[in-house]
Parts: C-alpha cells; sequence; structure tokens
C-alpha cells in the first residue's frame, strides 16, 4: 500500500530537503507507514517520535483531515493513496 | 529568514556562550574583554539549556542541546564556533527503551579533565548520561538511573532534572551530581554506585526538613584545585561543605536572602564564590529592584555586595542556576545573564561590571572559554 506524508517545513532538512515523502507500507495502519518512513529518513522519528515509541505531545498528524489522536493513533486505518501530514502543534511562546 | 552572525574568534580570544529560550548566542573579545562581538542567533526558536566549550586535546568545540517544544532536544556541536553543527540527525542523548522514559531536556554538558575522551550530561527526566568517546556516543548511566530512590524523586518548579555534574578533577571514580529535587548524590566508583551527599542541607518545603532525599539543591560547585572543599545554593540556604558534601554547614550570612539559584567559583581562588540572591521562591526576582551579586573572598564566611555598574533602582531581575559564570584568565572574568535577556560581564573579579547584551531572548546559560591555539584535535 503506498501513502504519502506531507512534512512541515523544520523537518525538511532532515527528508533530504524534502516536503513529501511517498512510501509502501507493510500493512494499513499508521504506525507501519511511519516505519516504512523511518526507512527512508531515519532521523525524523528522532523528531515525531519519544524513545518510548509515542507521537510527541505538540506534533500532531492528520489522516486527510482527521487527526489521529481522535482515529486511533498509531493504529489508525490507512487506505491506499492516502496523504499524512505532520504538522506541528499550535503551541510554544 | 533569521540572520545568523558568524564569528572567527582566534587564539587567546574568549568567548561567552549564552543559552537562551529562543536560541543560542556567542559573544567574542580580545583579551582587555573591553568590545563584545555577537554571534548567532544559532538554533533560532529553540531552548539551549546547556552549552559547554571542549578545549581538551587539542579541540575547538562548542556543545549545544537546542530542544524545540515541538521536535525534541539534540546534543550538537560545532568545531568552527557555529558555522556548521554537527549532530541533527538521529538523537544520540536517548533512554533505552526498557526504561520506558523519553529524553525532555538536556541540563548540562561536562567534560573530565583527566579524560579528554569522557564527558558527562545530566537531563530531565532525572538521569546521567556518559561519553567516553568524546561525545560522539552517549550511555545511560544505569547505576544512578536503578537507585531505588529514583521513582519517588520529585520535580521541582524546573521539572525533574539532573542539572549540575561535578566530575572530580584527578580521580576518574569520584562524580557528584545535583538533582532537583532529590539532593546530592555521589559515587566513588565511576558510577556503578551512588548515595546520598547532603547531609545538613534543609529541606524547607517539607514537614521533615531533613529527609534521607528530596532537597531541592539549586547548584554546587568546587574548586578544581580543591576539590574537597564545596559550595552549595539550595532552595534556601547556602552551604559549605569540607569533606566532599559528606556534611554541609550553613554559611548564608550577610546576604538579603538565601534564596538563588546561581552559583560560581572563582578561577582561581577557591575560597571566593559568586551568588545571586532572589527575594523568595515566591518572587525569584533580584531583592528591592537591585541587582546584586554577592561574592565571598573567605570562604563563605562572609558575603559582600557587588553593585558597581549593575542597576541599583527598578531592576526586579532573575539569574537562573546556569547563567553565572568565570572565566580562567588571570584577571578572572566573572559573567552572568537575566531573564530580561541582558548579559553583564566584570574582567576584575566582580568589582565593576558591564553591560555586554540586552534585548536578547531570557538568558538560560552562560559559560566562558579562553581560546587555546588550534591544534588538529584527536577526536
Amino acid at each position: 500500500m503506498r501513502v504519502t506524508f506531507i512534512l512541515p517545513g523544520p523537518l525538511h532538512p532532515v527528508a533530504g530537503g524534502r516536503e513529501a515523502v511517498a512510501v509502501e507500507a507493510a500493512a494499513a495502519r499508521l504506525g507501519d507507514a511511519l516505519t516504512a518512513l523511518w526507512a527512508v529518513h531515519p532521523a525524523l522519528r528522532d523528531r515525531v517520535m519519544t524513545e518510548e515509541g509515542r507521537l510527541r505531545p505538540h506534533v500532531n498528524v492528520f489522516v486527510g483531515r482527521d487527526s489521529v489522536r481522535y482515529t486511533g493513533g498509531l493504529d489508525t486505518p490507512l487506505a491506499d493513496g492516502a496523504e499524512i501530514a505532520i504538522l506541528p502543534a499550535v503551541s510554544g511562546g | 529568514m533569521v540572520d545568523i552572525q558568524e564569528i572567527s574568534p582566534r587564539a587567546g580570544d574568549v568567548m561567552l556562550m549564552v543559552g537562551t529560550t529562543k536560541g543560542a548566542f556567542f559573544f567574542r573579545a580580545r583579551l582587555t574583554r573591553g568590545r563584545w562581538e555577537r554571534g548567532g542567533p544559532h538554533f533560532a526558536g529553540h531552548a539551549v539549556y546547556a552549552m559547554a566549550y571542549d578545549g581538551r586535546a587539542g579541540r575547538r568545540r562548542v556543545w549545544a542541546a537546542p530542544e524545540s517544544s515541538h521536535w525534541g532536544s539534540l546534543m550538537r556541536s560545532s568545531d568552527d564556533f557555529g558555522r556548521t553543527w554537527s549532530g541533527g540527525d538521529e538523537a544520540t542523548v536517548r533512554f533505552p527503551e526498557d526504561t520506558g522514559k523519553s529524553l525532555q531536556r538536556i541540563w548540562s554538558i561536562a567534560g573530565r579533565d583527566d579524560d579528554p575522551q569522557r564527558m558527562y550530561c545530566g537531563v530531565e527526566p532525572a538521569a546521567l548520561f556518559e561519553s567516553r568517546d568524546a561525545g560522539s556516543t552517549w550511555s545511560l548511566v544505569r547505576g544512578l538511573f536503578d537507585h531505588p530512590h529514583r521513582p519517588r524523586w520529585e520535580p521541582g518548579g524546573g521539572g525533574l532534572c539532573l542539572h549540575t555534574v561535578l566530575p572530580h578533577p584527578t580521580d576518574p571514580n569520584k562524580i557528584h551530581v545535583a538533582i532537583s529535587t532529590a539532593g546530592v548524590y555521589r559515587t566513588l566508583d565511576g558510577g556503578a554506585t551512588w548515595r546520598t551527599a547532603h547531609r545538613g542541607v534543609r529541606a524547607e518545603f517539607l514537614p521533615d526538613k531533613h529527609p534521607e532525599f528530596g532537597q531541592c539543591v539549586h547548584k554546587i560547585v568546587r574548586h578544581r584545585d580543591r576539590p574537597q572543599v564545596m559550595f552549595l545554593q539550595n532552595h534556601w540556604g547556602l552551604y559549605r561543605s569540607d569533606d566532599e558534601g559528606e556534611s554541609w554547614a550553613d554559611v548564608a550570612h550577610d546576604v538579603p536572602s538565601d534564596f538563588g539559584l546561581a552559583m560560581a567559583v572563582h578561577p582561581h581562588d577557591p575560597e571566593t564564590v559568586y551568588i545571586v540572591p532572589l527575594e523568595s521562591d515566591q518572587f525569584r526576582c533580584t531583592p528591592e529592584g537591585r541587582l546584586r551579586v554577592y561574592r565571598t573572598q573567605d570562604g563563605a564566611r562572609s558575603w559582600e555586595p557587588l553593585t558597581r555598574g549593575l542597576p541599583q533602582k527598578d531592576a526586579f531581575e532573575t539569574v537562573l542556576r546556569d547563567a553565572l559564570c568565570t572565566d580562567r584568565m588571570p584577571q578572572a572574568g566573572v559573567y552572568f545573564g537575566t531573564r530580561s535577556g541582558k548579559v553583564f560581564a566584570s574582567t576584575n573579579g566582580g568589582d565593576r561590571w558591564r553591560l555586554v547584551a540586552d534585548g536578547l531572548p531570557p538568558v538560560l546559560c552562560v559559560r566562558a572559554a579562553v581560546l587555546a591555539s588550534s591544534r588538529r584535535p584527536r577526536a
């Protein structure tokens, strides 16, 4: 299954300068697609996930228009061709 | 786009490394330290709680720990004063999976004087990491992480942080660390086992004023030539130890408040120590609106205010725990930064101060280095 990650500007330098990265996921879950993304750009993992394997608290991931916080987190189901946006939350000071 | 100003320090220059809530700045001056050239901001938008300079083994390496509230913390280094930085890919300081912990913040970076390959960093949640390859790779010091007290350590106002690492200057087996809120812990066997070293230090905020652990130690310092003597700025209380931290005596005389965060020792005189008292834990500002550094020159038997060149009216300033330091020049420099974004310098041991910078983001840490001539680093 092929999905496309859309990356925010601060992550472009650790993704070879790319704004979008298409990956082949082994299974139809967000967690599998992220694993495929880390395989292509390993440095993205530490930006998006904690060592405990959770999404960082101020990073939002959307599948289409839906935040995965409300659709099952890393177990969020994916459809072939899904667009997954990784975005910084509105936070900071 | 942030315009990053680059600097090119030369041998003999003094360099200040200033970490702020919004990035890292360098300030470079010649020996006289009369005029400071600014570099940066590096890591714009990132909080930089820890910086360090590694001049060991011919290196001229700057360390910084930028932290993004979105993307996490990294340990970065530069061998060209910020033109290029390494360490921007995968995190080198990370908790092993079995710990169930994630790195929140890197609070301190320290090298061993007696081993140019050995470094330490203290982090939040409170833990110590060690590097044996000059910072290329880091591993958790399990002896401290597995300490039976650790599950009951409580976070202070700044989080549960291991903020100070004091390796013994000559004995590779001895390390002291300070943790808020847990206290002082020390190892005599290179990190395998640890025990508390804060007997006599009060926990004013607990029903039991002398608990086994839980003291909120804000900073500990010692002089490399007399490592058995240590000084401690507590969450209420100033202390001195003459037995490497085994026991502590209160030495808060002649100060407007014994509450404070920062403390630094003179580079050449083990009896001279600097602090910046704050009003209280409820009002963490300089008392009476006067920005005063206090200095002892007799091992904390007495303290004197240093005010020349510092604002003595309407100056409700805060100096954080790592925002006060000294350099190693023969005529010692003393430096500090404030949460209002000012950096002050004294080139005569604190007798007179000058403003180096104003309008910076809130200052989190200040470190000073005197640059030796450049040699090819060993690693």
